[in-house]
């Protein structure tokens, strides 16, 4: 086969996509478990949040998250006439024990549970200068805590500040949709805690999954839609004056 | 040779270059992970490792293999979707081996309250009492069975 240099030239970058395609190998084998099946996301109902803090301790027990910080958290939101741009937000001790009982007033309250928002195109994974978090091919934003050097670029990056860095291991730390639960079949903690049905794990990639469903008979927001981030957490009936 | 009169110093340090880039490509080899590259620019073998983890939550499936008799009073009750583990914690080790971990039952007084005390903040439809008013101390399951709550239910658990 004889090429001129102006062919070559050509094919190099289409052989250099080739091999990287060869470098990425192929798709895990597991058994019961294909991450290429599945596209993870949450629906969070705030009609039927009633801010008990179920979510946020069980998720504290099942993930080991240390005292102070949250993988999650619920905010109360206190909204009037006069602040309808600034409300008043509580979310003592991330909402763990409750929250303090609230006198019916001119104003509306309402509960707003937060955590990481999964999103498919997330700052937090753009800005990590060693590749320590991305997102998993079916669509959790994940941390490498043994690649982790703790630089806290993420913690900064995210818009939703769904990250800290933990006090002993020293490397970023946050929700991870309990990955270690979802990929054998079960929901979240938050989710298997949650009395209310506030909180539901979505599969967006499954066609019967009751999310496609909600999300077209409902009115759904994701948080600061306007950063564009990919956001998965899907907010049923959400007041324009969340953050 | 007559081409390379003139290059012949350069060769050196042609030849340091490549020693450069072949130690460049041995030591990489050593420090990047195996996996790295395998789904993207990150180690592939993290996802294995965080899906490790172990789990506390047993889920209400596994519960209800067991204690059926319970799901059948909760699920004609106001409490049917109200998952075993929201109120009884987590209970994975009491699934794994339920003689060596068994639960302590809930104190209703804190349990029910964190849930149906009542606050203006909570949903309108939510049923929500003041504990004080309500049951004058007395602790909630003297009237109400926890699994199947309303007063005319007279459910036994």
């Amino acid at each position: 086969m004889n090429l001129s240099r102006r062919q070559i030239l050509i094919l190099l970058p289409a052989a250099a996509i080739a091999w990287k395609s060869v470098l990425a190998g192929t798709p895990e084998d597991s058994p019961n478990y294909n991450m290429s099946d599945h596209w993870w996301g949450m629906l969070i109902d705030i009609p039927k949040c009633i801010g008990c803090g179920n979510c946020v301790r069980a998720c504290q027990t099942e993930n080991d998250v240390p005292e102070g910080n949250f993988r999650t958290w619920v905010e109360r939101y206190h909204v009037t006439d006069e602040n309808m741009v600034s409300p008043e937000v509580i979310s003592p001790d991330g909402g763990r024990e409750g929250f303090p009982v609230a006198e019916a007033d001119a104003g509306k309250y309402f509960f707003v549970p937060k955590m990481c928002n999964h999103c498919a195109d997330s700052p937090c994974t753009q800005v990590c200068p060693v590749g320590a978090t991305f997102i998993s091919p079916d669509g959790v934003v994940l941390v490498d805590q043994k690649y982790c050097l703790g630089c806290a670029y993420c913690v900064q990056a995210c818009p939703y500040g769904c990250r800290y860095i933990h006090p002993e291991k020293k490397v970023a730390d946050k929700c991870t949709l309990c990955y270690h639960r979802i990929t054998k079949g079960l929901t979240t903690a938050c989710c298997e805690a949650c009395p209310t049905g506030a909180r539901q794990l979505a599969d967006l990639k499954n066609p019967n999954d009751p999310i496609h469903e909600f999300l077209k008979t409902h009115s759904v927001q994701v948080l600061k839609p306007q950063m564009a981030t990919g956001a998965k957490l899907y907010y049923n009936d959400l007041d324009g004056s969340v953050r | 040779m007559s081409v390379f009169k003139d290059a012949r110093h350069l060769f050196r340090f042609a030849g340091l270059f490549v020693l450069a880039f072949v130690i460049f490509l041995v030591v990489r080899h050593y420090v990047v992970p195996k996996t790295f590259g395998e789904y993207g620019h990150y180690r592939g073998a993290a996802i294995g490792e965080i899906a490790a983890h172990p789990i506390k939550f047993a889920g209400h499936q596994t519960c209800e293999t067991c204690h059926s008799d319970v799901q059948d009073v909760k699920s004609k009750g106001k409490h049917a979707h109200v998952n075993c583990e929201a109120c009884h914690g987590a209970l994975a080790k009491h699934a794994d081996d339920p003689s060596a971990v068994t639960p302590v039952l809930p104190d209703t007084a804190v349990l029910c309250a964190r849930c149906h005390t009542a606050s203006a903040a909570k949903p309108k439809g939510f049923p929500q009492v003041m504990p004080a008013d309500h049951s004058s101390g007395l602790a909630c399951n003297t009237c109400h069975k926890p699994h199947s709550p309303a007063m005319d239910a007279g459910g036994t658990k």
